[in-house]
Order: structure tokens, then C-alpha cells, then sequence
């Protein structure tokens, strides 16, 4: 399996110098790290190549790294139900990089695209209809980025006094609770206050 | 078509204009909360917005804040018709990821309990969508069934719905003998049952005209929408995650495919119930597997509790089993995905691990997700009461699309 995924990467890189970054076989999965600017050409291409034939777009989705400079990793997912194999693609983008719009690809994609515009803000150039998908109508902010908490900034109840629902910001009544577990004597990267060791003080 | 085309006489009256409705998001056959935004010239839909998210709760952002552990019984609650399917698919990222291999006995029990999932959901699902298309009765039946597996969802974890019992490297708990002996027996006497479900539907005039060539999908569609599970079976493609990319201990047991000819709502009707029966069948097998194989149902190790036993006579167990239920396991770096043969079709889980005792981001793939995306294609051209029939055939439960 390891073997043949090697080969197909190996293919598509030869095939393709210009989309392919570089690809690695993992878990029995192979990944392709690709340049967005000709993401369309690749996917179409991986879908009429004979030997690739992945027809089926399994997912899109994006992971959210604030630290880097290209903040974004959007992240396809296909699956080949002809030569049984999948490929994931993975392009880093950064937040106010446009990606461009695989639906005219697969149609599957348009949902998708949808969803990641709407809980991390990527914008997808050429995309029929760039809605929002999962929130509510009139949602503000992109959930799923790692600066926005999870409790999110507004709450919505029904107000007896006006006879409808209204929204309101966050109230919580304990502080969101988000335990610390790491162990302070493997892996923690902090210092407790009073707890410094002196130097050259035995472990 | 508002009338304009026409060059008669027109009068006020006879102005015609598309009417728009809203088919939900409290309908009963919408079955959850869908709101569907219908053009109708007539009675024929021109245009059908599926409007999602109205159970969103947001499953995706609240995992990336807690423990491995922690996040499994956000599983149940996704797809909550076959809980224990969806928990599978996040035992076996993180059992990827980790390189851990679950006893065979734990194994089979999964097994056994993911296709009595599938009995529980192709169960719900023909018999709800049976009663969207006017047939009441094989409901209650279905129902009737449905209550004694969940009886042996609730002896194997104490719980009917919510699960929690795959567990990343095995099973929670081991099954008594009992209750695998009870299992044995409702697998004797349930193909009873779906042959009296059989006889009310499969040759019923209503019913047959409710759904023969309704909602036909092509290969073609099945590419381009990414459909899976029996949306693609009923078309006549045997792809089955199950025997293309096995998974767990499915590769030693004997099944059969059922693919349909057509694809429509009727061939997808009469897919389910001849999974209902590989499904017996494999759970016969599994039995009779099952009683060959005592032995431990958790792969020991950092992952698991150690038993309770060991817990009272050793500190370190009891250290261990702390550090377990307060910080959790840490998984290696790395992405995987894991996908699984839901009863909807295939339900994949994207981890993306960075090493502490947290995902750092987890993307649930649900089958549903994409079925509903193709109802405006699937509806164009037909009439507003098969909307709820395709609706029907989909198997959309929102608690996994909305996540």
C-alpha cells in the first residue's frame, strides 16, 4: 500500500512540477503539499488521469495556525471508488489570500467551501455562492479560528417582556473553564511563581 | 413561467407566478430541523435551498478544548440514531495515529455493535420514510425492534443512546455471556420481522408509486456529488468501506453487497433491508466468533485505565489511572484520517494532532452533509411530495450535518 502511494505521488509530482511542493507517504496516507494559485488545474487533472481517477471529493476543510506567516492550511481530501486509493492535498494560504473555487471540478465542493468560508474566513474566488452555512443568519466572526473563544460573543434568548428573541453579549457566570493538565515536571514549558530553581540546584 | 409567454387574452386572475414555501424547519418529514427554501411552479419544484445549521452546537471548536477521552461521546451525539458507528471512526484515528491494535475480542464486539448501529438506523430510516410516504404501521414494528437493540446497547454501556463504550484501544467493558446469548436470539428471530416489514412494503402499489423512479441518482451524480454509502449501492456500485478498505476484523467475515439497478428512492429502500440481513448475518458470525475468544478487551497501555483490580493494589495504577482521567493521553504528532462504513455512508474523522492531550484540530466528515447538498439537483423537475420521499432516502439526521 506504503509502495503504491509512493509511485502515485512520485507520479503526480513528475506530472506535475509546477502544483507539487513535495509529497510524503504517512499512516498509509499520501499527502501532497501543493501551491494554491493552480489548485483547480490539479484537482482536475487528478481527476481524468487514468492512473489517479479520484473522481470523488471526500472533503475540504482548513486548520487554523496563527503563528505562521501563511496562516491557513486548506486541506482536500479525495477518494478514488475506481483504483481505491485517496490522496489529501494541502495548500498553506495566507488570511487574506483568495483560493480559488474547485465546484466547477466538484459540484461536492460547493458546500464545503461554504462551510470553511464561514468558520474560518477564507474566501474562495469564483464559487457561485458564497454564503454562509453552519451559523445563524447575521453571524459575525469565523468560529473555528483559534482567536475566537469558545464561547463565542453573543447569546440569544426569548424575552417575555418583548415577545421575541434578543441577542445579547456572553454572560457567563463561571469563567469558561479550560484546565491546565500538563504535567509541571514533564513537558511544561513554564516556570510556576516560586518554584525556580536556583542554579546548579540538583533535579 | 409567469404567464407572460403567452399571448391570450390575460387578465389579473390569471397572472401566474412561482410560489415560494418553506418546507420546514418543524416539519415531521424533514426529519430534524431542515428549513428547505422550495420554488414551486405548481406543484413541480423549480429550485430547493437546503438551509443547515440550525443544530449546529459547534462539536469542532469544543474539541479542540478537550481531552482525547473527552471528546468520544461527542460522537454519540452527532448522528444519534447509530451512535456507536460514529465513536468508531475516533477510536480508530486516534488508534492510527498511535499505532495501538485493540484486542480481538474487542475487535469483535465492535463488530457486532456497529452492525446492530446499522440494523438500528436502516431500521429508523425505512420505517420513517415508509410513514413520509403514507404507510404507518411498519413504523411501530420497526420501533418495536429498535427498543430491544437499544436493550442491548444499554446492558453493554447503561446507556440507550449516548454510548461512550468504543474506547481508543478497545472496548469500555466486556460483554456477559447473557447478553450475548440474547443478541444470538433476537438475531433468530428478527428476520421474522422484516419479512412481515417486507410483505407491507416491498409490493405495496402505494408505496411503489411513491418512490419507483423518484430521486434517480447516475454514476455520474455519485462522482460529482460525492454521495456514499446506499446512495451510491442503490445505484448498482459495490463500494462498501467494509470490503474496499477494510477496517477493524471485517476482512474474516462473510458478507454480501446488495447493489440496486436503478438508483431510485425504491432501490434504496430494497438496499437497507437486505443490509438489515448481512447485517444479521454478520452479527451471527461475530457471535460465534465472540464465544471462541475470551480474553482482554482493552489494549493495556498509557491509553487505557489499568483494572480496577491492579488499581487497589498498585500505586502506579492508581497514579495511571488519575494522570488518564484528568490529563489524558498524549498522541504523537501527525495528521490521519480515519473513515468508517457509517450506516449513511462513510463518516471519516481528519485529525490533526500536535502532540499534547489535545487535538489540535478535528474535522468530522459526515456523509449526510453531502447527500443533503444534492437535494436541489435530485429535486429539480419533481413534485413536492417527493420531496419528502427523497428527503426519506437521503437518511439525513442533522445531528451530524450540523455538527
Amino acid at each position: 500500500m506504503t509502495q503504491a502511494l509512493q509511485e502515485l505521488g512520485a507520479l503526480i509530482a513528475s506530472k506535475r512540477p509546477e502544483c507539487v511542493l513535495s509529497y510524503d507517504v504517512s499512516f498509509d496516507e499520501l499527502t501532497i503539499v501543493v501551491a494554491p494559485s493552480n489548485i483547480v488545474g490539479l484537482v482536475d487533472f487528478l481527476k481524468s488521469n487514468r492512473s489517479c481517477r479520484l473522481s470523488t471529493l471526500v472533503d475540504i476543510t482548513a486548520v487554523d495556525y496563527p503563528g505562521r506567516e501563511k496562516r491557513f492550511d486548506v486541506v482536500y481530501h479525495l477518494l478514488s471508488m475506481y483504483q481505491n486509493h485517496r490522496v489529501r492535498l494541502r495548500a498553506a494560504v495566507r488570511a487574506d489570500d483568495m483560493v480559488a473555487s474547485i465546484v466547477e471540478v466538484h459540484p461536492s465542493a460547493n458546500w464545503f467551501e461554504r462551510e470553511v468560508f464561514d468558520m474560518f474566513g477564507i474566501l474562495f474566488s469564483g464559487h457561485p455562492d458564497l454564503r454562509r452555512l453552519l451559523t445563524d443568519y447575521g453571524f459575525r466572526g469565523h468560529p473555528l479560528r483559534k482567536d475566537f473563544p469558545t464561547s463565542g460573543y453573543t447569546e440569544l434568548r426569548y424575552d417575555e417582556a418583548e415577545k421575541r428573541v434578543v441577542y445579547e453579549p456572553v454572560s457567563l457566570v463561571q469563567e469558561y473553564r479550560q484546565f491546565d493538565f500538563m504535567s509541571p515536571w514533564e513537558g511544561a514549558k513554564y516556570v510556576l511563581p516560586d518554584d525556580e530553581k536556583t542554579d546548579g540546584a540538583k533535579g | 413561467m409567469d404567464g407572460s409567454k403567452f399571448n391570450d387574452a390575460l387578465i389579473g386572475e390569471q397572472k401566474i407566478r412561482n410560489f415560494n414555501i418553506n418546507f420546514g424547519p418543524q416539519h415531521p418529514a424533514a426529519h430534524g430541523v431542515l428549513r428547505l427554501v422550495l420554488e414551486l411552479d405548481g406543484e413541480i419544484v423549480e429550485r430547493c435551498d437546503p438551509h443547515i445549521g440550525l443544530l449546529h452546537r459547534g462539536t469542532e471548536k469544543l474539541m479542540e478544548s478537550r481531552t482525547y477521552l473527552q471528546n468520544l461521546p461527542y460522537f454519540d451525539r452527532l448522528d444519534y440514531v447509530a451512535p456507536m458507528n460514529q465513536e468508531h471512526a475516533w477510536c480508530l484515528v486516534i488508534e492510527k495515529l498511535t499505532g495501538t491494535v485493540a484486542p480481538r475480542r474487542a475487535s469483535l464486539i465492535r463488530v457486532l455493535y456497529s452492525e446492530i448501529g446499522r440494523v438500528l438506523n436502516h431500521l429508523l430510516n425505512v420505517t420513517t420514510q415508509a410513514m413520509d410516504v403514507g404507510a404507518m404501521t411498519p413504523l411501530t414494528w420497526g420501533f418495536e425492534e429498535r427498543e430491544k437493540l437499544m436493550i442491548f446497547y444499554e446492558r453493554a454501556c447503561g446507556a440507550r443512546l449516548h454510548a461512550a463504550y468504543f474506547r481508543p484501544g478497545g472496548v469500555h467493558q466486556d460483554l456477559p455471556d447473557a447478553l450475548i446469548d440474547d443478541i444470538e436470539e433476537w438475531a433468530q428471530s428478527f428476520p421474522a420481522v422484516l419479512q412481515d416489514i417486507d410483505t407491507m412494503l416491498t409490493e405495496n402499489r402505494i408505496f411503489k408509486q411513491r418512490n419507483v423512479d423518484i430521486g434517480v441518482v447516475t454514476e455520474d451524480d455519485i462522482q460529482k456529488y460525492g454521495f456514499s454509502g446506499v446512495m451510491v449501492r442503490g445505484s448498482g456500485l459495490a463500494w462498501d468501506l467494509r470490503r474496499a478498505q477494510p477496517y477493524e476484523c471485517y476482512d474474516e467475515f462473510e458478507f454480501d453487497i446488495p447493489v440496486g439497478k436503478n438508483g431510485d428512492c425504491y432501490d434504496r429502500y430494497l438496499c437497507r433491508m437486505e443490509e438489515m440481513r448481512q447485517s444479521v448475518s454478520i452479527i451471527k458470525q461475530a457471535i460465534s466468533k465472540l464465544r471462541e475468544e475470551p480474553g482482554d478487551v482493552m489494549a493495556r497501555g498509557k491509553m487505557t485505565p489499568p483494572k480496577r483490580g491492579e488499581m487497589k493494589q498498585s500505586m502506579e495504577a492508581l497514579i495511571h489511572h488519575f494522570k488518564l482521567y484528568t490529563e489524558g493521553f498524549h498522541v504523537p504528532e501527525g495528521e490521519v484520517y480515519a473513515a468508517v462504513e457509517a450506516p449513511k455512508g462513510e463518516f471519516g474523522v481528519y485529525l490533526v494532532a500536535d502532540g499534547t492531550n489535545k487535538p489540535y484540530r478535528s474535522k468530522i466528515r459526515a456523509p449526510g452533509f453531502l447527500h443533503l447538498q444534492a437535494m436541489d439537483y435530485l429535486c429539480k423537475g419533481h413534485q413536492l411530495a417527493d420531496v419528502a420521499a427523497i428527503i426519506g432516502t437521503m437518511d439525513v439526521v442533522f445531528g451530524e450535518i450540523d455538527r
